[in-house]
């Protein structure tokens, strides 16, 4: 049974013009004793239905707390949203009331967290937990909710299904853990999944399993993905197209090909300079200087100028808005032009 | 004092088993965790020796038994040609100067209500002869220029740097006693993408400078590949290859290790579709209750029946030139495919 509320979002069926999710110029904001701190000034990313978006960033940089807004799951206060939209099939989910944003929540836009011990409760078994989606939502009974719970178990490749669904979270090793979160958020078929950080407490050969998993959910449902990771690798991996993040905004918009080859913001050019490289072994590694923003004590102009080679008097004064390059690539920075041409030199 | 490219860290067949016990009272013994089980080789000095391996595979219990914070089974760890495992008193305590270590989280491994100054000098009140009182201050402060800190930051909690500094901390305070190997045990992971550069780039700089050895324990395989000499492989307690950089990385010969490099994500999309990958299915087993003869076995996609049988021998096997411990051994580049 499906509540009356559902009926403020258009159904699922034809876009046109309008991405599946968008959001557009976020602003979120925290009170704290120390002051407030902005941790996302104007961020806009779209999302189209089968899209891998990667949002790259380190710690602070605002990635996730962007996604928790998507979700709804920003403990307000102290968060306070003063700016921007974020449209899912056309719709501002911020405008919406408390039962409607409920609705969307798991149901049509369902997210991943990073550790997957700490997100699931260690009281109840994981039967439990993933049949609760179907019992609170589908208002289905005990038995028909845990037999989907196993039917979900098997289809995220969990081993003899039937007879761990009774087991609790600390019973499974942490590449399960995992898939029983992913289990979880896909159980009613929603059409944006949001993953954040899914597999960076995994090991690696466990994460090119959970990265597979995903792949392959993705291709059989069309979900549009967000993916949110500060691991350029996994990125490379499964990505379309990037949206880097640093300092509460993002520094460059482009599809995964051209920003590994041309980057066009002197962060993203950093960061990729920074990987070990083959050739360059026994060299000094390139090493972006300075510390990541203090959010309480912005930097003026260009957040990235104390740690930036391009470095002009400009930079210092006026904060670069998002110039356009290309119609699928931006990049916040006055000198967008020196660095892609500084790459191919 | 060793001189430069004399082995420094001889570790023989080292094994360390962490008792499993059930009762309250009586305890009893029912079984051990096998944490490392019979692990050698060798290190030399100004030399890095890069390990890796997914959790639970023992590499930390290693480095805390090298360390001689905790009492090997049986095996043996010679620094200099004696055995830390058996010293005790007066000479552990000399032995320990000469090995110190760098831990991975540099946010609970600072004690927050000590000063960096106090943090850095601790172990000059330990080992007296290496600083009098009088200098110690002066000692502290040139360890912090040395890691590139300010000195004049002395007197600052751990709160108020940030977490490449704090691990530069960490870097100052397991030099403070000048050994000649330290032990860095995931000293990036926990650091901003950013920073990790500017730590390594430390370690490096300082290697140089100072003819350290380093044990680098890390996940991060392009990491352990720039800054190592020499890589051994760990699965579930055993070495099963170790061999030179390029090596390891270009001609891996053990399953696993052709696993793990495929495994790793490359940062550059392109032909990521034609990638070779491996993907192993499952998790690695307990290391209570090892598997029989070649403990990777259950996972690998050349097991046979001798696998389970027989234990496969960390040597040199026909048609590779360096060691690895698998009845099937056979070079296979999984990174540079087409």
């Amino acid at each position: 049974m499906r509540k009356a509320s559902t009926d403020v979002l258009p159904a699922e069926g034809g876009l046109g013009n309008e991405p599946l999710l968008a959001v557009e110029d976020l602003h979120v904001e925290f009170a704290t004793r120390a002051g407030i701190v902005r941790a996302v000034n104007g961020v806009s990313y779209s999302l189209s239905p089968g899209e891998t978006l990667a949002v790259l960033g380190e710690s602070g940089s605002g990635k996730s707390v962007t996604a928790q807004a998507i979700m709804g799951i920003l403990d307000m206060p102290p968060a306070r949203i003063p700016k921007g939209e974020i449209r899912f099939r056309g719709t501002d989910l911020l405008k919406l009331s408390d039962e409607a944003r409920t609705q969307v929540r798991g149901q049509r836009i369902a997210m991943v967290f990073q550790d997957a011990l700490s997100a699931l409760n260690p009281v109840f078994t994981v039967g439990w937990q993933i049949s609760e989606m179907f019992r609170v939502h589908r208002g289905m009974s005990k038995r028909d909710a845990v037999n989907k719970a196993v039917e979900l178990m098997d289809k995220v490749r969990i081993p003899a299904a039937r007879q761990r669904v009774n087991d609790y979270p600390h019973q499974f090793s942490g590449g399960m853990r995992q898939r029983i979160m992913i289990a979880m958020s896909i159980a009613l078929d929603p059409e944006v999944l949001i993953a954040d950080e899914p597999t960076t407490a995994l090991d690696v050969t466990v994460q090119a399993q959970i990265m597979e998993l995903l792949a392959e959910l993705q291709r059989e449902s069309n979900m549009g993905m967000i993916l949110i990771t500060h691991d350029l690798g996994v990125v490379a991996d499964v990505a379309d197209k990037i949206a880097v993040m640093y300092g509460g905004r993002i520094v460059e918009n482009a599809p995964v090909h051209d920003i590994y080859k041309t980057p066009a913001h002197p962060y993203t050019k950093g960061l990729l300079e920074s990987i070990p490289r083959v050739d360059l072994k026994g060299q000094e590694l390139y090493a972006i200087k300075g510390l990541p923003p203090n959010l309480l004590d912005m930097p003026t102009g260009c957040a990235f100028h104390p740690r930036c080679p391009y470095r002009q008097d400009n930079c210092v004064t006026d904060n670069p808005p998002l110039y356009e390059i290309s119609g699928t690539r931006s990049s916040a920075c006055h000198y967008w032009r020196e660095v892609l041409d500084g790459d191919q030199g | 004092m060793a001189t430069k490219g004399e082995r420094i860290l001889e570790v023989r067949d080292l094994v360390k088993h962490f008792p499993l016990t059930q009762g309250i009272l009586f305890k009893k013994q029912i079984g051990a965790i096998k944490a490392v089980d019979g692990v050698s080789f060798n290190l030399n000095k100004g030399e890095t020796l890069g390990i890796v391996g997914e959790s639970g595979c023992g590499k930390s219990t290693l480095a805390k038994v090298l360390m001689a914070l905790e009492r090997p089974t049986s095996g043996s760890v010679e620094i200099n040609g004696r055995d830390i495992g058996k010293a005790s008193g007066g000479e552990l305590k000399r032995m320990r100067r000469n090995i110190q270590m760098v831990m991975q989280d540099p946010y609970t491994s600072l004690n927050p209500r000590k000063t960096v100054g106090d943090i850095i000098g601790e172990p000059f009140d330990i080992h007296t002869e290496v600083a009098p009182k009088g200098e110690r201050r002066r000692k502290v402060q040139e360890l912090l220029e040395v890691v590139g800190l300010n000195p004049d930051h002395i007197n600052r909690y751990p709160h108020q740097f940030s977490g490449g500094q704090r691990q530069r901390i960490g870097i100052a305070r397991g030099l403070a006693l000048q050994p000649e190997i330290i032990v860095c045990d995931e000293p990036v992971s926990a650091l901003d993408v950013s920073i990790q550069a500017q730590v390594i780039n430390l370690l490096e700089r300082l290697q140089n400078e100072l003819d350290l050895a380093y044990i680098f324990i890390a996940h991060d395989l392009s990491v352990v590949r720039h800054i190592s000499d020499r890589v051994a492989v760990m699965y579930l307690g055993k070495m099963v290859e170790i061999g030179k950089d390029a090596e390891i990385y270009d001609k891996p010969a053990h399953p696993y290790t052709q696993a793990l490099l495929s495994a790793v994500p490359v940062p550059d999309p392109e032909g990521r579709e034609q990638r070779e990958r491996i993907i192993l299915q499952g998790d690695p087993p307990s290391p209570a209750n090892p598997p029989s003869g070649c403990r990777f076995r259950t996972r690998c996609w050349k097991a046979q029946e001798i696998c389970a049988e027989e234990e496969p021998l960390l040597q040199i096997r026909p048609g590779t030139a360096h060691e690895s411990a698998c009845h099937f051994a056979e070079t296979h580049d999984v990174v540079h495919v087409g």
